[in-house]
């Protein structure tokens, strides 16, 4: 095909689309500070809010890319979100490490594990896929209850000691002048923050580097894109183990904010995964947007509905459904279909210019 | 040889869509396939070019035997091909359309296809439409992705299933035109069709197959005088 090159008027090149780069810079900058700076006025409530609302998008800004990117529709992200946990409980409790640390090596350890979990799981397809990730999960949540030293089927608290070992709590505390519980809540703010900003970062960035050229491929058409020479199984695995290691850092950070973990409510199916696809689903799953907006809309039923009990979940299921029927490119897909908006640009443009000399 | 087809066997169960299948490609060589529907043609492509294994028999593309490569190697080694329903990355552009095939056929990076990819949509009269989304083009225009993605992946040869059915004797022309361009660029092509009329203004060799065997392998003029393949066709081309 090269001497199209000496016939064509025209020379081509690509835009990965941001409008204005720095503007872009500096909006993400000053909304990233002020969340920041939030717990300085900010209630104690709204802080514990915020925390939830953050490691929800971040949950399920990893099961979008899993399952609305690469396809592997996996009902069994809360192995990780468990693992995550009780790797902290371990890792503080009885390794005696610093919690922040414990975090990082939660997540490093989870990756660990999800690659000899992929092996088994990915000889499984579509509905056999999601059950076997779901067997994984329940397998995870019946060796931990084995863990006597970990509390075993009951459970275990981690000890103040730890929970206030936490760097930057005796400095909020002077700092604010706050009293240790609010402290406690402010750093983990700041962590949880860190995570999903983090998380956030890491999906934009591997969307718009080719491999999210072809997980974009492989969400809109997988038989064609193996075809076009895209290796299916192992951007499958990159994407499962990478996940798996940021659910498994969110499940750490998750279990010291919460203090106490049992094996029935880290290894959760309701809490986990079923909370985190409704979010995906309704907010537009295979876009980065449509989990914000579904974050927010579950945060929301969930603050002011959730004391409705079981009148709540069944309303969360019907909402479900009825999205599904009506709108199944989420709530995110009737705002872009109208206009064009995009919150995390990746789209490659093709830019055209006449050549000088043609 | 391109590619060689030697003894390829193909059955679901009791039904032999693929019967000791014999053909070969040379190196810039334009082939024809034709056979009523159900005679094994497009299985013969989706044994070469998709993940279909052959029950019997070896295919070897480039030199290299081919039969257990998978999918994404066929296409890096100079496979391409377009399905008879055309299957675009319906919510990524035209254009990111190809450079899936640009940048993992190829393996280089965005920036360095970009040159070729628009060139090869000049060439397929999609350059007005680069950046839609492959989901709102019209079915000729998915046709024209479909080849578009395919020449992306830079091809040695190039597998065409039905890319003339439902179209105009105007659209038809112009598309015999750009297979020929195809053509002068070196790219061998191995093209099933039921628009015999568009395909024997292209190809070199004409083959016919019919319940998954091949009956008639040669020049087309003299091909399709024979009975058989006459009796083959009463009815379904004149």
């Amino acid at each position: 095909m090269d001497d199209a090159a000496a016939r064509s008027t025209q020379s081509f090149r690509i835009e990965t689309a941001v409008g204005s780069p720095r503007a872009t810079a500096v909006a993400v900058l000053i909304i990233l500070l002020a969340l920041m700076l939030l717990p300085t006025f900010a209630g104690r409530n709204l802080i514990q809010d915020l925390i939830f609302l953050f490691y929800m998008l971040a949950l399920a800004q990893c099961w979008n890319l899993l399952a609305g990117y690469a396809g592997l529709i996996s009902v069994g992200q809360q192995a990780f979100v468990g693992l995550g946990g009780y790797l902290l409980f371990a890792l503080t409790l009885i390794a005696g490490l610093n919690p922040l640390l414990a975090i990082l090596l939660a997540g490093l350890v989870s990756a660990l594990i999800a690659l000899p979990t992929a092996l088994i799981v990915f000889r499984l397809r579509g509905a056999y896929f999601a059950i076997g990730t779901w067997v994984v999960a329940e397998v995870y949540r019946l060796v931990f209850a084995q863990v006597k030293p970990l509390g075993g089927g009951t459970g275990t608290s981690l000890t103040p000691s730890v929970t206030s070992s936490v760097p930057g709590i005796e400095w909020v505390k002077t700092l604010l002048d706050v009293r240790a519980p609010a402290a406690r809540d402010i750093v983990s703010y700041w962590v949880a923050l860190a995570l999903l900003a983090g998380t956030l970062a890491a999906v934009y960035f591997i969307l718009r580097s080719r491999r999210g050229l072809a997980l974009g491929a492989i969400r809109d058409h997988e038989a064609a894109a193996a075809g076009l020479g895209v290796d299916i199984y192992r951007i499958k695995l990159a994407v499962y183990v990478a996940t798996a290691a940021m659910t498994g850092m969110i499940g750490a950070l998750i279990y010291l904010q919460k203090a106490r973990i049992s094996p029935d409510a880290a290894f959760s199916v309701l809490d986990w995964t079923a909370y985190v696809i409704f979010i995906v689903v309704i907010g537009g799953i295979g876009t980065m947007e449509g989990p914000v907006i579904g974050a927010i809309v579950f945060y929301l039923l969930q603050r002011y509905l959730a004391d409705f009990g079981a009148s709540y979940l069944i309303l969360l299921g019907t909402l479900g459904i009825v999205i599904m029927l009506f709108a199944p490119r989420g709530l995110w897909g009737l705002v872009a279909d109208r206009y064009d908006l995009t919150l995390f640009p990746t789209r490659r443009r093709l830019i055209i210019r006449d050549r000088e000399d043609g | 040889m391109l590619l060689e087809v030697a003894g390829l066997k193909k059955s679901f169960g009791s039904i032999v869509v693929a019967d000791d299948l014999d053909l070969v490609v040379a190196p810039g060589e334009a082939v024809g396939i034709i056979g009523p529907n159900g005679a094994g043609k497009t299985t013969l492509f989706n044994l070469i070019a998709g993940g279909l294994a052959p029950t019997a028999g070896y295919f070897r593309f480039d030199g290299r035997d081919f039969t257990g490569v998978p999918l994404q190697g066929r296409c890096r080694a100079g496979i391409g091909r377009t399905h008879q329903i055309p299957q675009p990355f319906e919510k990524l552009t035209v254009f990111e359309n190809l450079l899936v095939g640009a940048v993992y056929g190829r393996r280089k990076t965005e920036a360095a296809v970009a040159q070729s990819c628009g060139e090869i949509l000049e060439r397929l009269g999609l350059l007005k439409r680069a950046n839609t989304l492959a989901g709102s083009l019209t079915l000729l225009e998915r046709k024209r992705l479909e080849m578009a993605r395919a020449l992306a992946t830079a091809p040695k040869l190039l597998l065409l299933d039905e890319i003339a059915g439902g179209l105009t004797e105007g659209e038809c022309s112009e598309l015999v035109a750009t297979i020929r361009e195809i053509r002068q660029t070196g790219v061998a092509i191995l093209w099933i069709e039921h628009v015999v009329h568009a395909l024997l203004a292209v190809i070199d060799r004409l083959v016919v197959l019919n319940f998954g065997r091949k009956i008639a392998d040669g020049v087309p003029k003299q091909v399709m005088q024979l009975p058989e393949v006459h009796q083959i066709y009463m009815g379904i081309e004149a």
